[in-house]
């Protein structure tokens, strides 16, 4: 009977997980295939179609442009969310609750309402589709992201910290950068590296803001247009490689304390 | 007399509605180690943080050197502060720490790093210079913010509770060690505690507070032996106190009616006033003794044994809402429920007006 429920929890398990993994395995692993179609029966493995992808002018500019797009736009998204993080946190504001409660309320709102908002407002401000304005779209669902979590990590403990340099003769500008970012810099990390992850695979704000130059998920959306075939799995295993990477180095800044 | 160092001229200070110093003046003499004394929500550290620029008071001005410094930021005054969590810097080393203060004013690397390591000797730490401060323990970890505020040779060195997160043994230990290092360096000390041993063992000037003012201010002896207020003679140290209402005062002997009968002392109140009459423990005496003020019989609540004494707490037979604290040598044989004469001599007798 015990055996009996150990055997059933085991099949649960591997079959949540097989949910969760399978299409990602599948994905990774026709992207291998030799021939040219990415269905069963497995023909490789072979490294032709990742031959192909970065062969393709189209594809590896792409890929160019949303490293760029997520390098920068995480770099703005942590600066401004760790400079409103410190403000929160360290001057008495009116309505403070408020306010931070309206900081954080993007995270609620779809990115489909996010960039069609974007583009209205773009549209009536004379401001051309482009990476720019997907970096600024990528920059206002990220935001509230890093000010999150910053904002968590801001204790009370960091305050007398920041008296001290203040009272042994540190500007404030110099409070900021040589005590307060190096002590919230796992905080800081780990916001900047979640915005790199979420920027790296937005889809729908980077199509609704891009025209000529776009991002690596809108051309692979140009390339699903004409079909299955091996070489999408194989940008898309690029995407999830760089994704996981991002996603561990976020794992490892936040989650690993410092011995006290 | 030379002007005072530090010079506070009526503080007064609010948080919102909450008055938490009430007209506060003080003066602090160069080379002196002060001590802040009182309960938590006296206003000590209140007082320290406006004397650091943390807080701007609400009315009054702060002197420093003869300068106004009320308003002057704390990057910009001669003091330093040892907070009482230390607040060292996290990741920087032992040494990148005690160089801080210099660094800011713009001292190269070198002479820094030359300074620093003074600093750390004089606090006995020479050898943590490249530790990072989670590897040093809390005793350490107060020395190095003591070296780091020292380094910069502030006017003024403000503690906040400096001793507060430590073990009993090393808070005794670290009391001698601070009270030399304040000898050898020079530097004005203003120590905030509510630990009345720690204030008697380190003070030169001890400031007792209560309520948002001063009670007291004065050599710890003279605190001790003739406190000024009622307040300061429960606090600094224990006292019986006798509620009384003067009935003669002629030729520098007042009487007092109290509870356990008249009582003549010397001292100066006018006739009719209510007057608290305190009793320091080591100056009751017990048993059938030659004092020549009787207080009446008490019966023997509580005995503790303390090593070098035995305290012990007695209720009046006469007036059960007075209680005795008195020491007694250890080896007296007093035990709880023996009823004992009390007496002392008028001169110990310390009048306090009520």
């Amino acid at each position: 009977m015990r055996a009996a429920v150990r055997l059933a929890a085991w099949v649960y398990a591997i079959a949540i997980y097989g949910f969760i993994f399978l299409p990602v395995i599948v994905l990774v692993l026709f992207s291998l295939q030799a021939t040219s179609f990415p269905i069963p029966p497995f023909t490789g493995p072979s490294l032709r179609w990742y031959q192909a992808v970065l062969s393709d002018a189209r594809l590896t500019s792409a890929l160019a442009n949303s490293l760029l797009v997520a390098v920068l736009s995480s770099l703005a998204s942590v600066t401004l969310g760790f400079l409103s993080a410190w403000g929160f946190a360290r001057f008495v504001l009116p309505g403070s609750a408020i306010l931070r409660g309206l900081i954080t309320l993007p995270l609620t709102v779809s990115y489909l309402i996010i960039g069609m908002g974007l583009l209205v407002l773009f549209n009536w401000a004379g401001v051309p589709k482009s990476l720019l304005a997907a970096g600024i779209g990528h920059v206002v669902i990220n935001l509230p992201l890093c000010f999150a979590i910053i904002y968590s990590q801001m204790g009370d403990h960091q305050i007398n910290i920041e008296r001290a340099a203040r009272d042994l003769g540190a500007a404030e500008w110099k409070v900021l950068l040589m005590i307060t970012v190096p002590v919230m810099a796992p905080a800081i990390f780990a916001g900047f590296f979640l915005s790199m992850t979420f920027s790296w695979d937005e889809f729908v704000i980077s199509f609704l803001l891009t025209r000529f130059q776009t991002t690596l998920p809108v051309e692979i959306w140009n390339l699903l247009r004409s079909g299955l075939n091996p070489k999408t799995n194989a940008v898309g295993s690029l995407v999830f490689a760089v994704s996981i990477v991002l996603v561990v180095f976020f794992e490892l800044t936040l989650l690993r304390r410092k011995p006290a | 007399m030379s002007a005072p160092l530090v010079d506070i001229r009526n503080v007064s200070h609010r948080f919102g509605q909450l008055a938490v110093l009430k007209n506060v003046s003080l003066a602090i003499e160069p080379g002196s180690y002060t001590i802040l004394l009182g309960p938590s929500g006296s206003g000590k550290t209140t007082l320290l943080s406006i004397l650091g620029g943390f807080v701007m008071p609400s009315k009054g001005k702060v002197f420093i050197r003869g300068a106004d410094c009320t308003t002057v930021p704390p990057a910009k005054r001669p003091t330093t502060t040892v907070f009482q969590d230390y607040a060292l810097f996290p990741h920087m080393s032992v040494g990148g720490n005690v160089g801080f203060g210099l660094r800011m004013q713009g001292v190269d690397g070198a002479t820094r790093a030359a300074k620093a390591r003074e600093a750390l000797a004089l606090v006995g730490l020479a050898a943590a210079f490249d530790k990072k401060p989670h590897q040093l323990s809390g005793g350490q970890r107060q020395r190095v913010a003591l070296a780091r505020a020292l380094v910069i040779e502030p006017a003024v060195l403000l503690l906040d509770e400096p001793l507060g997160a430590l073990d009993l043994k090393l808070r005794r230990q670290m009391q001698d060690e601070l009270k030399a290092i304040q000898k050898r360096v020079g530097t004005a000390f203003i120590h905030v505690t509510h630990d009345q041993e720690e204030a008697m063992a380190l003070a030169d000037h001890c400031v007792v507070m209560n309520d948002g003012r001063i009670e007291d201010e004065g050599p710890p002896e003279r605190v001790y032996a003739r406190p000024a207020t009622r307040f300061s003679a429960t606090f600094m140290g224990e006292s019986t106190i006798l509620a009384g209402a003067v009935t003669e005062a002629k030729n520098g002997i007042v009487t007092a009616m109290t509870a356990v009968g008249p009582i003549s002392l010397p001292g100066a109140s006018p006739a009719g006033a209510t007057v608290a009459l305190a009793i320091r423990p080591e100056h009751l005496a017990l048993g059938e003794a030659k004092s020549d003020v009787t207080l009446g019989m008490a019966k023997v609540g509580d005995v503790v044994f303390q090593g070098s004494f035995k305290r012990v707490l007695a209720t009046s037979a006469l007036d059960p809402a007075l209680q005795f604290i008195a020491k007694a040598p250890a080896s007296a044989a007093i035990q709880a429920g023996d009823t004992i004469p009390v007496s002392c001599q008028a001169q110990d007798i310390i009048l306090l007006a009520d």
